[in-house]
């Protein structure tokens, strides 16, 4: 095996072996320098067994043992992880390793854990994309724009917190599973939606994060099934990212919907994410707002071109999560839609009375969608101060290229 | 009559103390404490964990809201404290949301500092 062909078996079972691995040691640093020695040594061998899960957790664990027991005053915990895999030894894959049940619950848990909300919203992500996703403590940094000294601190002050503090190690029960699992989606489509549009930097688009969050999605729907929450995100996120190549020139400059090539769409990914859509809104009750998000992807993706686009539909889904999960920045969305359904003008009242509202201030897609209204309107004066204000507003390179572009159009 | 003594303290100056400072210091409260028991004026006493630790609980609306630190607001003021068992942060926080103050104030969950056994 080549060491790229080990690193992704790696990356892509390495969260559910660590997840079983901080169960079994009780310890995440522990559990993390393990499964890190373990990755070491299977790059030096070559290879990594069939059941590469399964071996993780296996070696991981003999090696903690060992570490342990060259701390002798460790002695107690070194009998309980040996009661504990030996208990857990009788499985389907040859008894060298914990059973799938055990390793999904482990999986769970650990999201959940990560996803706690005693933890600010950024440090819940960057542990996820840390422990879960499995990308090393560089490339959270970069996610974050932050340097790798201080996320080093801010994850090691987190796991800290996980054992000072008794964040338990579980998935939550009955009632409080359903808030909690609202945060840890929270913190996918936060991933997600860096990936997509990344607030800062040279880059519109950071394709692994999107890759991880849509991994991490699927995951969840594994491991608590037939949830239409996790499916709408899931489509949601799917049927966005299909449209990846078109949103970007190789000079890394943004192509608007309106002039996508949609050859270059990825067809295989928007049919799962129709066929996830229609699951998510035939579940029984309210629709969550990320199965409506998803509808309205779903009609983009299913136009022929931008003209022939139901915008009188994608209107009415915006009017419902308004009314089911209202925010400025849904009311904004919807206002762009009304735009193509009765017209700029009518749109640029709703803009100008959000505007007034002032919970958008410093958010530059407020500007930039009034600017275009504007520009629309054909009232080019107004549409360059909006464009200049977007432009004051963002840290995006692309998206400032793309504002002074529409400013030289105007003058 | 019974008072509570707090102990305020500049946390990031304590983190950067050497070991030897620090043991010291713990001697130091050792030979406070004993003399307060020896005088009969102790009820109960105990190190917290710094406030990086620390969960925050307010319940609006009859919703909980958890935030990360203590970050109580500056026009709170402490008011009363419980000292509770609990297994692990969820049930603590489960339980500072059942406090009345938790509807009107903040919360503060803060864990007890656990000398090793």
């Amino acid at each position: 095996m080549t060491p790229v062909e080990i690193e992704n078996i790696f990356r892509s079972e390495a969260g559910r072996a660590l997840a079983t691995l901080i169960r079994l040691v009780g310890d995440f640093d522990l559990a993390e320098d393990v499964l890190q020695d373990t990755f070491a040594a299977a790059l030096e061998r070559g290879e990594v067994p069939s059941n590469p899960r399964a071996w993780l957790v296996t070696t991981g664990r003999n090696k903690a043992i060992d570490r342990i027991r060259r701390e002798t005053a460790f002695r107690t915990r070194q009998d309980q992880i040996v009661h504990e895999t030996k208990s857990r030894n009788t499985d389907a894959t040859g008894g060298i390793g914990p059973a799938e049940d055990a390793m999904d619950d482990d999986a769970l848990r650990l999201i959940f854990t990560c996803c706690h909300p005693a933890f600010a919203i950024e440090t819940q992500v960057a542990l996820t994309l840390r422990t879960i996703c499995g990308l090393t403590t560089g490339q959270v940094a970069r996610a974050f724009l932050a340097s790798e000294d201080a996320m080093a601190q801010r994850l090691t002050r987190a796991k800290q917190k996980i054992r000072l503090a008794g964040i338990p190690y579980e998935v939550p029960q009955h009632d409080a599973l359903n808030a909690r699992l609202h945060g840890v989606l929270a913190v996918v489509y936060l991933v997600f939606n860096e990936g997509y549009a990344a607030t800062a930097g040279e880059t519109l688009m950071r394709p692994d994060l999107a890759g991880e969050a849509i991994r991490l999605c699927r995951l969840l729907d594994v491991l608590i099934p037939a949830r239409s929450e996790i499916r709408g995100l899931l489509a949601l996120m799917l049927l966005h990212d299909a449209r990846r190549t078109s949103r970007e020139t190789a000079e890394g400059d943004i192509v608007l919907l309106e002039h996508q090539d949609r050859a270059l769409w990825n067809r295989v990914q928007i049919a799962e994410g129709l066929a996830l859509v229609q699951q998510a809104l035939s579940e029984p009750g309210r629709p969550n707002s990320y199965a409506v998000q998803a509808a309205i992807a779903a009609l983009h993706a299913r136009a022929p071109s931008f003209s022939e686009t139901d915008w009188p539909q994608i209107a009415g889904l915006y009017e419902v999560l308004v009314r089911i999960a209202p925010s400025p920045v849904v009311a904004l969305n919807h206002a762009a839609a009304i735009s193509m359904v009765d017209g700029p003008a009518k749109a640029l009242a709703l803009v100008d009375t959000l505007a007034a509202c002032g919970e958008l201030d410093g958010y530059d897609l407020l500007p930039a969608v009034r600017a275009d209204l504007l520009r629309r309107l054909k009232r080019d004066g107004e549409a360059r101060a909006a464009y200049r204000q977007a432009l004051e507003s963002t840290s995006l390179e692309p998206l400032r290229r793309f504002y002074l572009r529409r400013l030289s159009e105007l003058s | 009559m019974q008072y509570l003594l707090l102990i305020y303290q500049n946390e990031v100056n304590d983190a950067k103390r050497t070991e030897a400072e620090a043991n010291a210091r713990s001697a130091e409260y050792g030979v406070f404490t004993q003399s307060i028991i020896q005088s009969g004026n102790f009820k109960a006493g105990d190190r917290l964990q710094p406030t990086s630790m620390a969960t925050t609980v307010r319940v609006r609306d009859g919703k909980t809201l958890t935030t990360d630190g203590p970050f109580a607001e500056t026009h709170e003021q402490l008011g009363g404290y419980y000292l509770i068992e609990a297994k692990d942060l969820d049930t603590a926080l489960a339980i500072a949301a059942r406090m009345p103050g938790a509807k009107y104030g903040s919360i503060e969950v803060r864990p007890i500092w656990v000398y090793n056994k």
